[in-house]
């Protein structure tokens, strides 16, 4: 495979072997971080991808993907890293007087100031609101450099959970679960007649009866399941 | 002749103990995903050797004065354990594994994409669970596809074989007896896509015309091994 042609997912008519084993009728071959996905010439590094010395070389395991003139690698495992307006659930981690820490399933734990928070509370008083343990709905506001970041419940919706349950898949599975235009969500939610929120550092909101929460945990964990069986015994 | 005594490690025609050509190594499987709860986990079967590694991470780092401002710190933990040697090994740190916790860390920072992550760590543990000859470079080679199978970004795999001399002949990948009545040995790691070296150490003397022939008898099994490390890492893919 060194130093052939890229796979071209979205122009299946050229005949290119590099392409590797074409799953379910999606062209796209599995790399291994250092792999080559050929000259840069022409071509832009998306995710996980590197140009080194005029090649374009993968940085992570999962499969090549074509979108435009950008080679990206939509990765196996990934872990959450925060942007500014991703929409996240978060649990109470700790408090100060008038800022909750929210873990929020990233390296780091954000920080919801009381300004931010959902309501007013007397300085001190930040546990009367959201006690350690809670899960909230918020939105990061702001993330530095360093990875540090802000989260805001100030917004349409976001508020805290009562009631439901909350599932975990990897973030990077998101795009599955919701589906084309929201195509397999809408879907999801039809099926079971539940309400579900899918934040996106992978955490799921799930409401409704109890059938349809373990329904919709059922599908959560088959797909999961079904995306870590790759790799295994060589 | 060094090492003690004359113990004949090579037969009439050329071939060693086990059987195997001087370029030949031992046989190698490796296993992704055998610890569930971490991000990533390999486990290696070469000759008689098994290592388990598993990475967990990109977390937040602890203890604070370790943390650095512009990149992340890998924090690697090789360990033997007590049954994996025939004298049994002292639970807990010791000299030999800090220091091949260290160069294990130093040889994987250079392939690993730390600036992508400030202010965290990752954390790789290397568990000898039955030691053979070798072991720094199977846990060495552990990491790196526990690593990549933790979606930990990087340039490239490491790859680690050693090579070394019995009888005055060159041999690839020492095994046991060959390591400790040889006469020199030479771990090195390997970036199999660019040939770069990120880890050299060698024990003994070995001429200059020694030292290129093990020199390439290590680029070579960089190669079949990292085709088994890929192979790991794809494999079930259909």
């Amino acid at each position: 495979m060194k130093g052939g042609r890229v796979a071209r997912p979205y122009n299946m008519s050229v005949n290119d072997d590099a392409g590797g084993p074409r799953s379910e009728g999606r062209a796209s071959r599995l790399v291994a971080p250092g792999e080559d996905l050929g000259d840069s010439e022409g071509q832009e590094a998306g995710h996980g991808v590197l140009v080194m010395d005029g090649r374009l070389r993968a940085t992570k395991q999962g499969r090549v993907t074509m979108n435009g003139n950008a080679v990206a690698i939509e990765p196996l495992r990934s872990a959450y890293i925060p942007r500014p307006s991703d929409l996240v659930i978060g649990f109470v981690e700790g408090c100060t007087n008038n800022i909750w820490f929210i873990d929020i399933g990233a390296p780091f734990n954000a920080i919801l100031p009381m300004s931010l928070g959902p309501g007013k509370a007397a300085f001190g008083g930040t546990r009367s609101l959201m006690d350690i343990g809670e899960a909230v709905l918020c939105r990061v506001q702001e993330v530095e450099e360093t990875h540090s970041s802000v989260v805001t419940m100030k917004g349409m919706g976001l508020r805290k959970i009562r009631s439901g349950n909350i599932e975990d898949i990897e973030p990077h599975l998101l795009g599955r679960l919701i589906g084309k235009g929201g195509k397999s969500l809408r879907q999801l939610k039809e099926d079971t007649d539940c309400r579900i929120i899918v934040a996106d550092n992978g955490r799921i909101w799930i409401d409704g009866e109890l059938d349809g929460i373990v329904d919709v945990r059922d599908r959560l964990q088959a797909m999961s399941a079904e995306a870590k069986s790759i790799g295994g015994v060589a | 002749m060094g090492g003690y005594g004359d113990v004949q490690m090579l037969d009439e025609n050329g071939l060693r103990m086990d059987g195997r050509k001087p370029a030949d190594l031992r046989p190698i499987s490796i296993e992704t995903g055998v610890v569930p709860v971490a991000d990533g986990s390999a486990s290696i079967r070469w000759g008689t050797n098994h290592v388990v590694a598993a990475v967990y991470g990109p977390m937040e780092c602890h203890p604070r004065k370790i943390q650095r401002q512009d990149r992340a710190v890998l924090d690697v933990r090789y360990n033997m354990a007590p049954f994996s040697t025939t004298d049994r090994m002292r639970p807990g740190f010791n000299r030999r594994s800090r220091e091949v916790s260290k160069v294990t860390a130093d040889a994987l920072e250079s392939v690993v994409l730390l600036e992508m992550y400030p202010r965290c760590k990752v954390r790789v543990e290397i568990e000898i669970l039955c030691a053979e000859a070798g072991t720094r470079c199977v846990g060495l080679t552990a990491a790196s596809v526990a690593l990549a199978h933790a979606g930990i970004p990087m340039t490239d795999m490491v790859v680690s074989v050693a090579s070394g001399k019995i009888h005055d002949v060159v041999v690839c990948d020492l095994n046991k007896e060959e390591d400790n009545y040889g006469e020199a040995d030479l771990p090195m790691g390997i970036l199999p896509n660019s040939g770069e070296l990120v880890f050299l150490q060698m024990d003994g003397d070995l001429s200059p015309d020694e030292f290129k022939q093990a020199w390439d008898y290590n680029m070579e099994a960089a190669t079949a091994i990292h085709e088994i490390m890929v192979e790991a890492l794809k494999g079930g893919d259909s």
